[in-house]
């Protein structure tokens, strides 16, 4: 295959450790997964060998456990605990700093310093919607997030399509994976087999283009084409979990009195897990520090969740005060009202608030439980088409 | 030129113990490299770990350590609250009656008869009871012992005039902002974190123990869903009722779930 064309080729393991070597070496901080406090981390890699070879994960509601894998892939396994908002939108970021002058005028001065440049490696395809849903609700709008928009300008996107979904998975109810969408830099299909250890690998953008010619690679072969086809392909139909087949922001207005709320929200902690776990979920708060000299303070926005009592709270104490309207305002904006603030769902069917919710509430069984619950009401039998 | 010293304008700080092991109080002097900045705007005048001439008076704000347990205390804290502007609770002790609440689970004649040889000079209380129990409290720092940068938070907070920050979300919030994956989720072990209030950065989960709530519960805490959880990792009643019976054991939320726990 001609460099510079856009066809797919093939890297081997070298080949991956030299994309990794070559995007470290352009001055870009690398991150991807591997295997750290028994569980797979997004984290700073420097080389190929910390990506985690060989490690598989178990999934259910509430559950994770990481399983050694016999055929030693790097990619077969899901969504971890974290996710790229880690990284695109951090946890905690000062926004401004302010000094009292010599004249007892106060000096702000926003932010400057300068984000990394970051390359993320092995983004999945529903992270990979997940990372376009924050784009479209922090980098775009009259309150565009400049630093989160110059972290993402900067961010190099390795995508690895799914061949190994959880069993708390429903990209495909969801639209968003496990084959990849648009928005990557290089997409990866990692396959193992008798022909050996591979990627598939096509550039989507010209600098992906650019990085892919310099790498050992060899044109793809229609068996390895092929290969990485038929597991993409068999991966949707190992999807763990489904949604509803229906309208689900209607839903969501159709139930908002439903009964299945107070089920739901007797088993709920409010802990927040899911929110914090959750790709697209986006809320900050702010705090303003002082220091005890009282002529410096500093604005930090912090991540902050619907779950926190605090979260609504307003001059006569928090809007929404009882668990039950904390836990529908997380679900009916999630997959509801979303829409109407940013024309798509907030949801892509990583799975990640059903295993990361201590007593394991799955964010399809209440969805399918809200339609079985309308369509008794409705007297009708349309409860999953 | 005036003899006479000029008047000090510093806000003057005191530092009062009750029953305590002393250990939150000094989290003042572990401030270290913020110390002189704070002796610089608050004067010191009354903390016996520190301050060798207490300076009697009134006080800006009072830092209350230990919680109430003797006739003398109950008294001496009406004494505190008269002459303090604002008061703050420092710690579980303070806050919530500390450990040496589990008297109020238990017969104290009992155990000042089997301890003391000459049990007619012990003066007690049936219970240990937070200083909210007696007075009113302006703010309630948590934690056994309290956390440096939230006590650091709540002086530089007065000093600005602002109201100190330190969410009460659970401790969960702080295990995610930290990125430790969650032990009870990838590796079945039981933690306190999504009932206890936050503060102490999640320090426990990060090296892979469970937090056992010594800040106290959350503002939002649900027993009934939680308790289960604890039992599927391997505790049983007594360990349940243990783990809620330590340092904030006399917290209404922790109290009513042991007792609920001990009736079955």
């Amino acid at each position: 295959m001609t460099v510079g064309t856009p066809a797919s080729t093939v890297l081997d393991k070298d080949g991956l450790d030299a994309l990794i070597a070559l995007l470290a070496g352009d001055g870009r901080t690398v991150i991807g997964p591997t295997v750290r406090d028994q569980a797979i981390v997004l984290a700073e890699i420097t080389s190929g060998a910390e990506l985690p070879y060989g490690w598989g994960v178990e999934l259910e509601a509430g559950h994770y456990r990481l399983r050694s894998r016999t055929d030693g892939a790097a990619f077969a396994h899901s969504a971890g605990p974290q996710s790229w908002k880690t990284y695109l939108h951090p946890q905690r970021e000062r926004q401004w700093t302010a000094d009292l002058t010599a004249d007892g005028d106060m000096e702000v001065r926003e932010e400057t310093s300068q984000p990394p440049a970051y390359a993320f490696i092995g983004v999945r395809p529903c992270d990979l919607r997940a990372i376009a849903i924050q784009d479209r609700v922090l980098g775009g709008g009259p309150h565009a997030d400049t630093r989160y928009a110059a972290r993402r300008r900067q961010a190099f996107v390795v995508a690895v399509e799914c061949t190994e979904p959880g069993a708390t998975c429903f990209c495909v109810s969801m639209g968003t994976g496990p084959a990849v969408g648009p928005g990557y830099d290089l997409a990866l299909t990692e396959v193992v087999d008798g022909g050996g250890h591979r990627f598939l690998a096509r550039a989507g953008s010209a600098e992906g283009e650019e990085v892919l010619s310099r790498l050992p690679h060899v044109p793809a072969d229609e068996e390895t084409a092929g290969t990485a086809r038929r597991l993409v392909e068999e991966a949707a139909g190992r999807m763990g979990r489904t949604m509803p087949e229906v309208d689900l922001r209607a839903l969501m207005q159709e139930t908002l009195d439903a009964d299945r709320w107070n089920d739901v929200t007797a088993r709920c902690l409010t802990c927040g897990n899911c929110t914090m776990a959750c790709p697209t979920c986006f809320c900050t708060s702010v705090e303003d520090v002082t220091d005890l000299t009282g002529e410096h303070a500093e604005r930090w926005r912090r991540w902050e969740s619907c779950f926190d009592v605090d979260f609504t709270h307003l001059s006569a104490g928090p809007v929404r005060a009882s668990p039950l309207s904390r836990y529908r305002q997380w679900l009916t904006h999630k997959v509801g009202t979303w829409h109407d603030q940013f024309d798509s769902t907030g949801c892509v069917g990583c799975g990640r608030c059903i295993v990361w919710c201590p007593v394991g509430i799955d964010i399809t069984e209440e969805a399918h439980a809200l339609n079985a619950e309308r369509a008794a009401a409705r007297g009708a039998g349309e409860v999953s088409r | 030129m005036s003899d006479e010293e000029p008047e000090d304008a510093r806000p003057r700080l005191a530092v009062w113990k009750f029953a305590s092991c002393d250990g939150c109080q000094l989290t003042l002097l572990d401030c270290e490299d913020d110390l002189l900045a704070l002796s610089g705007k608050v004067e010191v005048a009354f903390f016996h770990e520190a301050v060798t001439a207490p300076d009697e008076g009134t006080y800006d704000v009072s830092l209350v350590d230990g919680s109430i347990t003797t006739p003398e205390d109950a008294e001496r804290v009406q004494h505190v609250r008269a002459v303090s502007r604002r008061l703050v609770t420092l710690g579980a002790c303070a806050t919530a009656g500390g450990i040496q609440a589990l008297r109020n689970y238990a017969d104290v004649a009992e155990f000042r008869a089997a301890v003391y040889a000459r049990d007619e000079y012990i003066d007690t209380l049936a219970t240990s009871t937070p200083i909210s129990a007696h007075v009113p409290v302006d703010f309630e720092l948590r934690g056994c012992p309290i956390d440096r940068g939230q006590l650091l938070e709540v002086i530089t907070a007065y000093l600005a005039g602002r109201t100190p920050d330190t969410p009460a979300h659970s401790v969960c919030f702080e295990c995610k902002r930290r990125g430790t994956p969650c032990i009870v989720v990838a590796r079945g072990i039981p933690c306190l974190g999504p009932v206890t209030h936050a503060g102490c950065g999640a320090l426990c989960p990060a090296y892979g123990r469970g937090c056992y709530g010594c800040f106290g519960p959350s503002y939002s805490t649900k027993f009934p869903a939680f308790i289960p959880l604890l039992r599927r990792d391997g505790m049983t009643t007594l360990d349940i009722v243990r783990v809620l019976r330590t340092f904030n054991t006399a917290a209404p939320e922790f109290d009513a779930a042991s007792r609920q726990e001990e009736l079955g």
